[in-house]
């Protein structure tokens, strides 16, 4: 195949020309960039919590006095436990997906100079740590005399179990049990490392932070209560969860359930999710337009031309050239137009997705998207153009005696 | 004229009808998908107090201890501030402001206790927002030294509790203790709901709480702090506090305060006044640092970022949408003008000059860009119809308004007439006699 001609015509159409490939340019920059947020928004939703999250259900309370509490807790625990299909009844003051109690800041020493980041303290009553289902990597889960009484926010002492990756977030390379951390007038020593254990509102955090999270075992007290988790047999769960409600209607009825954030953890999920999946539907559909659009473009244009040239490929055909010289003369000629697309769009992605990672905190685009996004638009500029170089090719030589 | 080229251009339109409803169909496509970004930007980004909004100011003392290297002011003010600050009542008007939840109950209404978010706030707020009243009004500054047990409801609350008739001068249960209603509120909905932004910059984009319905319950300042006390939860703390949930006396940052100030003097008056205050309290040792600062709602607003990260997003991808269905158009109106070379070889020919020849064929791409912007309005219709549907605190508020409508059609005509530019002029300059010898 000679290009030699080929350039030689699109010079003539250079402004056809120079139009398609912007299109196609743009339309590599958009595709690329519009993949790398649907991949970092599907890693989003497919995070791991690290609990048991089909079996376990949450029971939100309020409106009652601190004084009632150690009451509430006691009466509410016993009501939840008699359910029948209840595995398990336990405190925990907030929950994976759910609802959030224990933000805050600590340091790698006393002094409180060296920041640890800030994280979330799931403070637990017994059995909550066993209940969640979280796995305990190294170290030792907690033991029956690590859930003590407190007072204020959060135990001022406490063995507690920290996530894997924020161990390794700061000490690098060391062994973390047996490190201590503090804040406050609290003082934790770590002894156990668990795989994962979710944040309660990951899509807030930015991806290495989202399971941040602290597990602090406690007794409940004053300020630990209200907030319940119910573990069971997920085919039992959804009754579970409406028998709970019922029951702690007649327990204590002076108290308000927050219904909405007592839910199980799967509507939780589902819930808090939400907003990226509508985000993931909407960049699949843009990306489907946007490759539609791009391929009618290159359909009429091309149409346009083979109409044009009617006369010229007469004449090709009536000096000898084949019906496949026809078909092969208009594919190169739109391979060329994507290469040169192709080769501004990379450059463009690469600046948008520059621009991205400055205003919107995208992550970096991997490179590989790159090739896969230039062969994704060739494929598309030869299906498009098949349709016209065909009809090209079917002009008979007889054109070439006819005026037009 | 202008009837005859429209003319002529339906006629083109409609020679080559799949050429044309490709055209159509990309700029409504992509006059669809811009629209319905633009629209939600348009309504999440606009003044939520028009004409106002220039005179009210969010003041910031910043009460931090000297080891935090915050660069601004905390977004919260510690209790003493920003009471000290009100007391002084230096401004024109000033309110306090904090959240909480609280157990709410009508002896009238045969309802369970309901757990709503409360407003403490003091008297200047219903005046200084403009918040409209359906029954009775606000409170009034005698009510906030006397500590009044007195609340306003939203309009929302006044259906659930009583029906939607005019409660003033019921009694509600807040907690332990009985208010009584002086005012309803008529429907108020701003947008965002300013007054309580703060921690914009933390929120990694997820700013769409910022967009959700109003308190259902206001009261003075200090009645709410009585009846809720142990209820309440700070912006942040370089401390613990002794009682979590009592924070007057605790290092924390938890109370907000607006100001109302109607000259450029008494803004520079205010300005200096606080940062004497923070000179002063320094010197007294109760706080370490001069750093204060007070902006606008409008640049409260954007210094935490209020519009949704998604938002932007869609939007700049909705545009380069659109660039993309430009370019298309570009190029399909070359080849629909160009293919008509020999037609307009004749036109030129018999007299008509290159301006009526660019004039006809700006008509017709102008002819596209209207089509599209109708099926472009429909398209915003379905997109805004499914942001509706994606229940996020602002989806009740998404709706196409009067000026967006034309927008619309502005841009679609806009975009097209941008699109034939460059065509109609290449048309234009079609030479006819070499036209003439090939026909």
């Amino acid at each position: 195949m000679q290009i030699q001609p080929i350039l030689a015509a699109l010079k003539k159409h250079r402004l056809a020309t120079v139009l398609i490939a912007l299109e196609i340019a743009l339309a590599c920059a958009v595709l690329c960039n519009a993949c790398a947020l649907i991949a970092g928004r599907l890693a989003l939703m497919h995070i791991e919590s690290g609990v048991a999250q089909a079996s376990l259900g949450t029971i939100q309370l309020n409106g009652y006095e601190q004084a009632q509490a150690v009451d509430l807790n006691a009466r509410v625990l016993a009501g939840l436990r008699a359910i029948p299909g209840v595995q398990s009844a336990s405190v925990l003051n907030s929950i994976p997906f759910g609802a959030r109690r224990g933000t805050a800041g600590f340091s790698k020493d006393a002094a409180g100079k060296e920041s640890g980041g800030v994280v979330e303290f799931y403070l637990g009553g017994p059995g909550s740590f066993a209940a969640l289902g979280v796995q305990v990597a190294a170290g030792r889960g907690p033991q029956a005399d690590d859930f003590k009484p407190f007072e204020g926010l959060m135990p001022s002492q406490s063995s507690v179990q920290m996530t894997r990756a924020l161990a390794d977030h700061l000490w690098p390379g060391d062994n973390p049990l047996g490190k201590q951390i503090w804040a406050f007038n609290t003082h934790y020593r770590v002894v156990g490392i668990i795989d994962h254990l979710v944040r309660p509102d990951p899509t807030g955090w930015s991806e290495g932070e989202r399971d941040w999270s602290i597990f602090v075992p406690a007794e409940p007290g004053k300020f630990l209560a209200g907030s319940y988790l119910l573990r069971a047999d997920p085919a039992d769960l959804a009754r579970v969860m409406r028998d709970a409600k019922a029951s702690i209607a007649k327990i204590a009825p002076d108290v308000v359930i927050d219904h909405d954030q007592s839910r199980t953890l799967d509507d939780l999920r589902e819930r808090t999710f939400k907003s990226d999946r509508a985000m993931t539907g909407l960049l699949v559909g843009v990306i489907v337009a946007l490759l539609g659009v791009t391929a009618f473009g290159i359909v009429g244009l091309a149409s346009f031309w083979v109409a044009q040239r009617r006369k010229q490929i007469g004449i090709r055909r009536a000096l000898g050239a084949t019906r496949a010289d026809i078909l092969r003369y208009f594919q190169t000629e739109n391979f060329l137009i994507v290469t040169l697309g192709i080769a501004l769009g990379l450059a463009l992605a690469i600046a948008i997705n520059l621009a991205l990672m400055k205003w919107f905190e995208v992550a970096r685009l991997p490179l590989w998207y790159l090739p896969v996004g230039a062969v994704a638009l060739w494929l598309l500029g030869q299906l498009a153009v098949l349709a016209p170089a065909l009809r090209a090719a079917n002009v008979p030589p007889v054109v070439a005696t006819r005026s037009v | 004229m202008f009837g005859y080229y429209l003319d002529l251009a339906l006629r083109s339109l409609k020679r080559s009808p799949i050429l044309t409803a490709l055209m159509v169909l990309a700029i409504a496509v992509g006059i669809g998908a811009s629209m319905t970004t633009l629209t939600v930007m348009h309504i999440l980004s606009g003044d939520p107090l028009p004409g106002r909004s220039a005179h009210i100011f969010y003041p910031q003392v910043d009460a931090s201890p000297g080891d935090w290297h915050n660069k601004n002011p905390l977004d919260m003010m510690d209790y003493r501030s920003a009471v000290d600050l009100w007391d002084a009542q230096r401004a024109d008007r000033q309110a306090l402001i904090v959240d909480s939840a609280i157990k709410v109950r009508a002896a009238d209404a045969n309802l369970p206790p309901l757990m709503l978010t409360m407003l403490s706030t003091t008297a200047d707020f219903f005046p200084m927002f403009d918040v409209p009243f359906e029954y009775g009004g606000g409170w009034t500054a005698q009510d906030d030294a006397r500590r009044a047990r007195v609340a306003i409801i939203s309009g929302d609350l006044n259906d659930k509790l009583f029906g939607g008739k005019d409660s003033v001068g019921k009694t509600l249960r807040l907690k332990d203790s009985d208010v009584r209603i002086v005012g309803v509120l008529a429907p108020w909905r701003p947008r965002p709901q300013f007054y309580t932004v703060v921690g914009g910059n933390y929120a990694n984009g997820d700013t769409a709480g910022f967009y959700g319905k109003t308190e259902d319950v206001f009261v003075p300042f200090q009645t709410g702090l009585e009846i809720n006390d142990g209820n309440f939860w700070q912006f942040t703390c370089w401390g613990l506090p002794s009682t979590p949930g009592h924070l007057q006396d605790s290092p924390c940052a938890w109370v907000g305060l607006w100001v109302q100030l109607d000259s450029a003097t008494k803004v520079a008056d205010y300005r200096a006044f606080i940062a004497n205050y923070a000179q002063q309290q320094k010197t007294l040792g109760r706080i370490t640092k001069t750093n204060t600062r007070m902006l606008d709602l409008m640049q409260w607003l954007d210094y935490n970022g209020v519009l949704p990260r998604d938002v932007k997003l869609q939007t700049w991808l909705a545009f380069a949408f659109l660039a993309i269905c430009l370019c298309n158009t570009v190029g399909l109106l070359l080849a629909k003008f160009l293919r008509r070379a020999g037609e307009i070889g004749v036109r030129r020919a018999l007299g008509a000059s290159r301006r009526a020849v660019f004039a006809q064929c700006l008509t017709e791409a102008g002819l596209v860009g209207f089509i599209g912007g109708v099926g472009g309005w429909l398209l915003t219709m379905l997109g805004l119809w499914l942001v509706r549907r994606q229940q996020t605190p602002y989806s009740d508020l998404v709706n196409l308004d009067v000026a967006m409508f034309f927008v619309t059609f502005a841009l679609a005509i806009a975009v097209s007439l941008l699109a034939g530019a460059l065509p109609a002029f290449r048309a234009s300059r079609i030479a006819p006699a070499l036209q003439l010898k090939t026909l």
